[in-house]
């Protein structure tokens, strides 16, 4: 009887350290990969603030606004205006395009910032 | 286990006994038999255990002397039992407009330095550089590279093209080092606010990074604080806005031939400036050196909306009126004498033009009455008018958030006399910054709670200590509105926005005593819609002229107006205001862009 309780407490001293050793490798591991994990974000985040430089340097004004100049016979573009500020019900509808009459107040403030519509009917 | 021995065996016993021995010696022969057998077992477990032991001390000791020899034969390591969560940047912090859009950012270049010892063909390399960096001076870098030096730095922050071009000369002496460089990608936009930043300390493997003006320097520890990792600093800032500004104010100022031209864009209620703007301004990726000698203003580096002060006359008389009003001394309609000249300590204060013998109050700001003004700060005293000026923030360095601002120091007179208290009243005799007459007129239209400048975003408003009261706030902004329709500034109408404001033309003071007959500076202080008073735009423009209807025009309202009416009819959209009740066949006839 003896010697059984003895071989079992020597087989689970076994095999906790198998499993303790195991854990241990397991986190070493883990470790290892969150290391390179980090490495890899910080490579990724340096490549994102370089996309974001470049980005804003792409959508600086002086830019934007050169461009806008370049492309002005196919855009159209101009500054915004407070001409195009609109009552909702000042704008023209494409007739599919009307949507059902909502309640709405005379004085409410719907407002689109958008111009009017070249293809007016 | 060995069978047990009776100790007085029967037979052995009855024999012994027929033999006449003793039987006793049988038993104690027995015993010992008996005690000798159990010591040699004993022996035995002992041994079997001392060898058990000693295996696991073996073991022990082996584990330990395996585990030193390990130690022993790899390299130090730290323990390095969990992973830090946060994580810690190095890099200086990003600054960004209010809506999140970069203002300055970092990028990683690479900075190129040599060590000549190692050079394999020092004249070549020296060739080389030359023809990759034209500003490089072949003989310089050879004698540079023959004068026995173990190390020089060549070039702070290279391309990536320049960077692959020298690595194709293939000289081992010349080598990289990463560098964190900061980038404004907007270039010269907003570029006083920013300031600049330039490289400190130096090593091999990176550089810090320092703030010279600005934020970039008022905030130069926060930026660089670790622990403040990705997070940007927001500035109140909207580029879309600063850019419409500038793009206006660098136009009106070629139109009316200005030297120079500032504008100040404040929300009158959080105090936050939404656009600040100084010309001529510079490149911050470029920062131009400070003039050594001459007038620091000249330099595109000076920053008129916050250091230059000036003197900017009749803009300040809504002070004295909107304090009158407040202590009760007058109404709107009371009627001021505006007989001219009006004589004081041997010295003349007239009117640009004749507006008759009375005016109402409100009249007097309308048609820009220096006498009128003059005697309603009579009324008030000079004592009382130098506390309102001082709640007003008008006599000391405004508080913003930019190491320039301690600059900004107002003028005004040490002994501060009768006539002192009648020409500060129409803006003559103290000098300020367009940044603290920004921050003032939000006091006085913003319903009479005082307002502290700031550059950082904040989406609360100040409720600052009250200066004067809601009633009269409204009736400052409506008489404002008034100078905008019937007075000096009708060039400042901008439909849908009920533009109000006070002109300025305060004659330029001469370094070498007195003023300038022909020189002025021009100044327009609005604020709009002046029904609900929203924003504050200051615009000055430094010695404008310009050739209008057959003369030649230097004053506010020829010069400052319509450019500030421009500014506010391209910047109110962006800032989502729409026009109020305007009929647009009428209002947009000559604008429209959709015609």
């Amino acid at each position: 009887m003896r010697g059984l309780v003895t071989f079992l407490a020597a087989l689970a001293v076994i095999a906790l350290g198998y499993w303790a050793y195991h854990q241990n490798i397991q986190t070493q591991t883990a470790i290892r990969q969150i290391d390179r994990l980090q490495m890899a974000i910080g490579v990724e985040r340096e490549r994102l603030s370089v996309l974001r430089a470049e980005w804003a340097y792409l959508n600086r004004p002086d830019r934007l606004r050169e461009l806008v100049d370049l492309n002005f016979d196919r855009l159209g573009l101009l500054p915004m205006g407070p001409e195009q500020f609109a009552h909702l019900d000042e704008l023209v509808w494409r007739p599919e395009d009307r949507p059902e009459p909502m309640d709405t107040e005379a004085g409410d403030e719907i407002l689109f910032s958008a111009s009017e519509p070249e293809d007016t009917p | 286990m060995s069978r047990r021995i009776a100790l007085r065996p029967l037979a052995r016993i009855l024999e012994a006994r027929q033999k006449g021995e003793n039987p006793d010696e049988i038993e104690r022969e027995n015993l010992a038999r008996r005690h000798e057998q159990a010591r040699d077992k004993m022996r035995q477990r002992a041994e079997s255990r001392l060898l058990m032991l000693a295996i696991c001390f073996f073991a022990a000791f082996l584990t330990v002397g395996a585990k030193m020899t390990m130690l022993a034969g790899s390299d130090p390591e730290e323990p390095h039992i969990s992973v830090a969560g946060s994580s810690v940047l190095g890099a200086r912090a990003d600054i960004v407009d209010r809506q999140g859009r970069v203002l300055a950012t970092n990028l990683v270049t690479n900075a190129l330095y040599v060590q000549p010892r190692d050079l394999i063909d020092p004249e070549a390399a020296a060739a080389g550089l030359a023809e990759i960096f034209p500003d490089l001076d072949e003989d310089w870098l050879i004698r540079r590279f023959t004068s026995g030096s173990t190390f020089a730095w060549l070039r702070g922050s290279i391309s990536p093209e320049q960077q692959q071009r020298v690595h194709d000369l293939g000289e081992p002496g010349l080598l990289f080092g990463p560098r964190d460089m900061r980038l404004y990608p907007n270039g010269a936009l907003a570029a006083h606010v920013l300031g600049g930043a330039r490289f400190g300390e130096q090593a091999v493997n990176s550089a810090e990074i320092l703030g010279v003006a600005g934020v970039e320097a008022y905030f130069d520890t926060e930026l660089r604080d670790p622990a403040r990792g990705a997070e940007p600093l927001q500035l109140s800032l909207d580029l879309t806005v600063q850019s419409a500004v500038e793009e206006v104010l660098a136009g009106g100022m070629t139109l009316m031939n200005a030297a120079g031209a500032a504008a100040v864009l404040m929300d009158v209620n959080t105090g936050e400036v939404i656009s600040l703007a100084s010309l001529p301004d510079f490149d911050p990726n470029a920062r131009p050196r400070p003039l050594l000698e001459g007038d620091q203003s000249e330099s595109p580096l000076f920053n008129r909306a916050v250091q230059g002060v000036y003197e900017l006359g009749s803009t300040f008389k809504i002070f004295p009126v909107a304090q009158a009003l407040d202590l009760g001394l007058v109404t709107p309609q009371t009627m001021i004498n505006t007989q001219g000249p009006l004589r004081m300590a041997g010295f003349a204060i007239s009117d640009y033009d004749d507006y008759g013998p009375s005016n109402s109050v409100t009249d007097v700001i309308v048609y820009s009455s220096n006498i009128g003004t003059a005697r309603i700060a009579e009324m008030i005293g000079t004592e009382r008018q130098q506390s309102f000026l001082g709640e007003l923030g008008l006599m000391e360095p405004t508080s913003i958030e930019m190491i320039e601002s301690r600059a900004g120091r107002p003028l005004y007179p040490h002994r501060w006399t009768d006539l002192s208290t009648a020409t500060i009243s129409y803006g003559h005799g103290i000098s300020v910054s367009p940044l603290h007459l920004a921050a003032a007129y939000s006091t006085i239209v913003n319903g009479g709670t005082r307002i502290e400048p700031t550059l950082l975003r904040r989406d609360s408003p100040q409720e600052g200590e009250r200066i004067i009261s809601e009633e009269v706030s409204a009736q400052a902004a409506h008489m404002l509105r008034q100078v905008v329709t019937d007075g000096t500034a009708s060039m400042g109408e901008v439909a849908g926005y009920e533009v109000g404001g006070k002109t300025g033309s305060a004659d330029k003071p001469n370094p070498e005593g007195g003023y300038y007959v022909d020189r002025l500076i021009s100044t327009f202080a609005s604020v709009f819609p002046a029904n609900d008073p929203q924003y504050v735009l200051i615009v000055t423009l430094d010695e404008p002229s310009v050739m209008m209807l057959g003369e030649e025009r230097r004053t506010a309202g020829w010069t400052a107006v319509p450019v500030a009416a421009e500014i506010i009819r391209r910047v109110a959209p962006l800032l989502g205001m729409p026009p109020q009740d305007v009929d647009p066949e009428v209002a947009y006839q000559l604008t429209s862009a959709s015609e």
